[in-house]
């Protein structure tokens, strides 16, 4: 690894650096085994506290607890991607009728917290005596949050296409709706992908909102399985299976997104489109 | 209309409260995540390869965990490993964790950003480390990361909602007392909202004014 901070080792710095290294290690692993210590002493390796897991019943509700997760984020994702090609459209229109009002609405949704938009599809209903279901509150608060920054994706990607393409449609006479769907769209396409995908990932992470309006996904089910006296209250190994599984779905998700990264961006026909950063990490929080 | 206005004051102790809370959270985490990022971003830049690699485990752990599990871990697992954190500290802590995350990404593409030739240069002018960071590097990555540093915690303090759900009475738990009190949810999630566009707004004109001014074409 080449870095601007610091040159080659030589010999010198190679020692230091092995001696720091070795330190470091046995820091990180003394902070490992500390923790380890903490989860035996206070008994969380105990047999009793891992016992439900092996019970079908207990499978079976941690499986139905990833189905009402992966169920809202798969409905919550296809909402939001139609939210977002409308409002990218709006917002990239050349009417600033069209513009303005398009602009505003997503610049609004991406500054409120999404757990108040989750409270506006759960709440107000329920004020008007029209409760809905849970899932559907979480689900409006996911679109609205997501299918506004997936515009910005969008819309970044489209702009990102090299000037020339659009000028030369235009120069053999396409109209804008053809410049854009038959030259711009395919080549940027392959450049927001990645975003795309890792927007997902955040969409998927942020499920577990549904958690606070008790909604039985993944988290919930982790909380009933951890409160059960009779196992011991095994907050913990509940908590650890249902992080192993969450890190499993969303790790799975950005590797996807790293792989059409390094994949895709590199074909040759994507050069006009300059891919955009998928380390921008201020949207993935 | 005028309901609209009463339920702001006839609840104004709940909506003081709860936005100074957030307010607290916000400033706490934020002052939280930016130490343990920067540290954490030293890490994954640092010539050792064990911290690089605990610095990128970090990063991959925490990106791919949701933020509420951090919560539900700190307050319902944590307490059963005998460390008692009480439901703001767990809140904080959380925050922090989670954020801290996000700021390493930045600080590390930040770095990232400064041509080698820059370093290099000021390598081959005799200029020792601290001098090459102080001086050359730093202040260059500054410029890049100040504007997507700025992002990240506004982020933070829209995630700051999520302590509503673990016992924090902050912005984000006052519709849960509104309803016990009968109140319009419309217009207390209205002025929620208001409320947080307020805090929101000077620092997202900030961070795009940053941006616009300090983008130096390299």
């Amino acid at each position: 690894m080449t870095s601007v901070l610091y040159d080659l080792p030589g010999p010198k710095a190679r020692r230091r650096n092995l001696i720091i290294g070795v330190v470091a290690s046995l820091a990180i692993l003394g902070l490992l085994a500390f923790v380890v210590y903490r989860f035996w002493e206070t008994g969380q390796f105990e047999a009793r506290r891992w016992d439900q897991f092996k019970y079908e019943a207990v499978q079976l509700e941690l499986l139905n607890g990833v189905w009402f997760t992966l169920k809202a984020a798969g409905i919550a994702t296809v909402l939001a991607l139609l939210f977002g090609a409308v409002f990218a459209a709006g917002r990239l229109s050349d009417r600033a009728a069209l513009r303005t009002p398009a602009t505003a609405v997503v610049e609004l949704f991406r500054a409120i917290p999404l757990l108040i938009l989750i409270f506006f599809g759960y709440y107000v209903p329920l004020q008007y005596g029209w409760p809905i279901d849970k899932m559907w509150a979480l689900i409006i608060g996911l679109t609205l949050y997501n299918g506004s920054v997936l515009a910005e994706i969008f819309r970044a990607g489209i702009n990102a296409v090299a000037k020339g393409q659009s000028e030369a449609a235009y120069a053999v006479g396409m109209r804008k709706h053809q410049v854009v769907r038959l030259i711009l769209l395919p080549q940027a396409f392959r450049a927001m992908l990645p975003a795309i995908v890792s927007q997902l990932v955040v969409l998927l992470k942020d499920t577990a909102l549904g958690f606070i309006i008790t909604y039985p996904e993944l988290l919930t089910v982790g909380k009933t399985i951890g409160g059960r006296l009779a196992f011991g209250l095994p907050y913990v190994p509940a908590y650890l299976v249902v992080g192993a599984i969450y890190l499993t779905l969303c790790g799975l998700l950005s590797v996807l997104a790293w792989w059409l990264q390094r994949h895709l961006t590199r074909l040759p026909t994507a050069k006009a489109a300059k891919a955009l950063p998928l380390t921008d990490v201020t949207r993935q929080i | 209309m005028t309901e609209f206005f009463s339920v702001l004051t006839d609840n104004w102790q709940l909506f003081r409260d709860g936005f100074t809370m957030t307010v607290q959270l916000f400033l706490i985490s934020a002052v939280g995540s930016l130490l343990l990022g920067t540290l954490l971003g030293a890490f994954r830049v640092s010539p050792v390869p064990a911290l690089r690699w605990f610095g990128a485990a970090y990063v991959n752990l925490v990106r791919n965990t949701p933020l509420t599990l951090v919560f539900a871990f700190l307050v319902f697992a944590v307490p059963k490993l005998d460390v008692n954190l009480d439901y703001p500290q767990a809140a904080f802590t959380a925050l922090t964790v989670y954020t801290a995350a996000f700021i390493c990404e930045v600080v590390r593409s930040g770095i990232n950003t400064v041509a080698p030739g820059q370093a290099e240069a000021a390598r081959a002018l005799g200029m020792t480390f601290p001098q090459v960071l102080g001086q050359i590097v730093l202040p260059q990555a500054l410029r890049a990361m100040v504007p997507p540093l700025v992002s990240v915690e506004v982020a933070m303090l829209k995630n700051t909602t999520v302590a509503a759900g673990f016992s924090v009475l902050e912005a984000g738990a006052i519709p849960a007392y509104m309803a016990e009190r009968g109140e319009p949810q419309f217009y207390v999630l209205l002025w929620i909202t208001i409320g947080f566009l307020i805090l929101i707004s000077p620092l997202v004109f900030l961070q795009r004014t940053l941006e616009r001014k300090w983008a130096v074409a390299r």
